[in-house]
This record gives structure tokens, C-alpha cells and sequence, in this order.
């Protein structure tokens, strides 16, 4: 017998690997067995793993979807990815341009380099005057965006003591209220920007890589977006976040009397709804060190059961490192491809 | 993306509203080469906009796009109020 037919992939790396039939679908297999034991969740179906194996052999570089399911894109800081990431000096409102004019996009925002709201209150009106610009001369939704980023609070560059000082000491109880205090300094610096994004004409606000200093940053986007909601019913907010599981830094922060640590993106997606917002960023981590059959396999389970149970349109986070893309700076198409025809058909998802 | 942000509309609600505003099918709104059209006619806005005489884009843009789609844009909002139309 001749040696199995294997297929060009790759791993969570974006390293190439080649894999046979067999071993493509015994990691599709436990990449969902993962999520739904992680999520408490349903499994895909056998049809839709066989979906998943179709998409990840299919020949051609680059797939697509039909032209009837494509979706619409939003980004985190995206007007300054050209300057920071490829190293252009351009304005903002230009990048917002070109990001609409030459690249496609339906929707950007206008973000600092320093992307968090507790460096922007400082020069929040000047941030404003770049958006204002932007708003000016593009015709698609322009968010202004940056992250709570509640470590950001913690001496020496903030106010408060250091939670993550502060537990491995055993001061619990100081850890939990350091943190509670943040989230009041991050909900009033993230109003206090958005009234200035409102008034130039915003069309959102976007809540970035929420969570990613645990429960408490979590808490902090959901209070804000509520305040903004209920001060610029107008003015979209959008809630993306960090990671597929909120830490429990604190482990007793609720919202809504559902506490927030452990949740996964099925149950993340109900509190944004509730908290008022308009789009949710989902998030599933990509496994360094696992394939990409386990990886995409994975994050259609769980985004498949958050897709069901949203009342608001859901946003797959496809950046590096999330949602199946890989963890490498030049994203390989044929990965980024496969991972957006998988979100689109498997898991129904609203945009990208 | 419109629909999503303001009325919090899935992706088949907010296709079928744009389409049903525009008297189009769901195909026709996802086409590059009728929906520019639509767009240069009705003045959406274009990414390719020549001749730039006759061109919308932007601002004025917004105005039309809020009208046909019975929306608020805060945009086109706020250049109301700052410019003493409302």
C-alpha cells in the first residue's frame, strides 16, 4: 500500500505541517470535544465536522463564501495599523481613507497608539479632532476604540495598589477592592472619551480586548457601555474581547447578579446584550502548540453556541493568535481564508 | 455594518432591510459591480470616485444614506446642528 495522501496546514504557530484524512478529522474531533467540555456546550454535529475537514482540504490558496453570505468587518485601533504596523507616517483620518477606499473595509476606528482609555482621557479632544477629520471625508461607520486596560490603574503608573502584587502576598481581600476601585477610575475615563467622540459625531465606540485584566476590566467595560448607552442612545458601542474565558482575578464581581469569571463567549454575549451594546467581539483562543483542524474545530464550537443564543450581531475576532489565526504577525491567507468560511457557514456569524 | 450598529440587527435582518430600502435582492446588495452603480446613482458613495466633480462621498453621502435608510447617522447629526441646519 502507497503512503496516505497528506494535506498542507498548519499549526498554531502558523508553522507548516502535513497531515493525512485521518489525523485531520481526530483533531477536529477533539478540538470540539474540548469546547464543549471547556463550555458545557453542544457538540458541532458529524455534518458539520465534515464541513470543517471539506473547508480545511479544499484546494485553492484562499476560499470564499457565496456571494450572498459575505459579512462586514470591524477592527481594533485599524486606522493606526498602516502607521504602527507597517511603519507609514500617515494621519489617522488618511488611514480611515484608505481603509475604506482601498482596502474595502465596512467600518474602522480611530484609535491612539497607546491603545487605552486611561492615556486617551488626557488628550481626548485632540483624539476627537482626528476622528472629526476621519468622519469628514469617509462615508463607512467610523468607531473611536481603544481597551479599559484596567492594569493600567495600578501603581506605579496609577492610582491603585497592584492586584497582582497584592495576591501572591495573600492580601486577598486588598487584591479584590484595589480592583473594584479600578473599575470606577476605567468607567469614568471611558465615558468622559466617549462624550468627546460624541460630540464630533461618532458613530461608536469600540470596548476593546475587554477582560484582559480579568473579571474586574470585564465589569468596567460592561458599566461604561451601559452609562453610554443610556447618555448617547445614538452612538453604537461594541464589547470585544480579550480572551475565549474571563479570569477571576477578583472571582466575585457580578453584573446583573451573574458572575462574571469563568464565563466563555456564549454566556459573555448575553451580559453585552444586556449592558445595552450593539455588536459583541468574540473571542476564542488559538492553541500555539495544537493544529489548526483542532484549533478552527474548537472555536466553531464555541462560537457556533454564542452565535445561537445572541439577540446582537457577533464579530468574530480573526486576529493573530485568536479564533484559529495563528500566533504569527504575517497571517498565512490560506489559514485566514479558512477561518472566515468556517465562522461564516458553521457558526452563522454577523461580521469579522 | 449601518443596521448592526443601529439597530442591532443580525446579518440576514440588516441584508433584507438594506435590500428591501433599495428595491434589490439580497445578491444585488452583495455585488460590487450593481451595488456601484446604485451607489454612484443615488450618491452612497464610492471608494473609486471619478469624476471627482460629480462625486459624492463622505458627508454628503451620509445625508443621503441616513434618508434612504430611515436611520440616524451621528455624524450627519452633529454637521446639522454645527452648521444651523437643525
Amino acid at each position: 500500500m502507497g503512503e496516505k495522501k497528506k494535506y498542507l496546514t498548519r499549526m498554531g504557530d502558523g508553522s507548516i505541517v502535513y497531515m493525512t484524512e485521518d489525523e485531520i478529522r481526530a483533531d477536529i474531533r477533539a478540538g470540539v470535544a474540548d469546547a464543549a467540555d471547556r463550555g458545557k456546550i453542544p457538540p458541532l454535529t458529524e455534518e458539520e465536522m465534515d464541513h470543517i475537514y471539506d473547508i480545511i482540504t479544499m484546494p485553492g490558496g484562499i476560499v470564499g463564501v457565496d456571494l450572498k453570505d459575505t459579512v462586514v468587518t470591524s477592527s481594533d485601533s485599524g486606522s493606526d495599523k498602516i502607521s504602527t504596523k507597517c511603519c507609514i507616517p500617515i494621519d489617522r483620518s488618511i488611514n480611515a481613507m484608505i481603509h475604506e477606499r482601498v482596502l474595502g473595509a465596512d467600518s474602522v476606528d480611530i484609535g491612539l497608539e497607546d491603545y487605552n482609555y486611561k492615556t486617551v482621557k488626557g488628550v481626548a479632544k485632540r483624539e476627537a479632532a482626528v476622528l472629526k477629520r476621519a468622519l469628514n471625508y469617509t462615508t463607512m461607520p467610523i468607531f473611536y476604540g481603544a481597551m479599559p486596560n484596567l492594569g493600567f490603574y495600578t501603581k506605579p503608573d496609577g492610582p491603585i495598589d497592584n492586584w497582582a502584587v497584592l495576591l501572591p502576598e495573600g492580601k486577598i481581600k486588598e487584591a479584590m477592592a484595589a480592583q473594584e476601585e479600578a473599575v470606577e477610575h476605567a468607567v469614568r475615563d471611558i465615558v468622559f472619551v466617549a462624550e468627546q467622540m460624541y460630540d464630533v459625531g461618532a458613530d461608536g465606540i469600540n470596548l476593546d480586548t475587554c477582560g484582559a485584566a480579568g473579571d474586574a476590566d470585564f465589569l468596567a467595560a460592561l458599566k461604561a457601555c451601559e452609562i453610554i448607552k443610556e447618555r448617547f442612545p445614538d452612538m453604537a458601542v461594541e464589547i470585544g474581547m480579550a480572551g475565549e474565558f474571563v479570569l477571576g482575578m477578583h472571582g466575585r464581581l457580578k453584573y446583573n447578579g451573574v458572575r462574571l469569571a469563568g464565563l466563555y463567549p456564549h454566556d459573555q454575549v448575553k451580559l453585552v446584550e444586556q449592558a445595552g451594546a450593539s455588536i459583541f467581539g468574540a473571542v476564542v483562543n488559538t492553541n500555539c502548540n495544537a493544529t489548526f483542524p483542532w484549533n478552527i474545530a474548537r472555536v466553531c464550537t464555541f462560537l457556533k453556541a454564542c452565535s445561537e443564543v445572541a439577540n446582537i450581531p457577533v464579530h468574530a475576532n480573526t486576529g493573530m493568535g485568536v479564533c484559529g489565526i495563528p500566533m504569527c504577525e504575517n497571517s498565512p491567507a490560506d489559514i485566514v481564508s479558512r477561518v472566515d468560511k468556517c465562522l461564516i457557514e458553521i457558526c452563522k456569524i454577523d461580521g469579522l | 455594518m449601518r443596521m448592526q450598529m443601529t439597530k442591532k440587527m443580525r446579518i440576514k435582518e440588516a441584508k433584507q432591510y438594506v435590500a428591501d430600502k433599495l428595491g434589490l435582492t439580497i445578491e444585488e446588495i452583495c455585488d460590487v459591480v450593481t451595488m456601484a452603480d446604485v451607489r454612484e446613482e443615488r450618491g452612497f458613495g464610492l471608494a473609486n470616485f471619478e469624476p471627482y466633480a460629480e462625486s459624492n462621498i463622505g458627508m454628503e453621502a451620509k445625508f443621503r444614506i441616513a434618508e434612504v435608510l430611515g436611520i440616524k447617522i451621528n455624524s450627519v447629526e452633529r454637521f446639522k446642528e454645527r452648521a444651523g441646519l437643525k
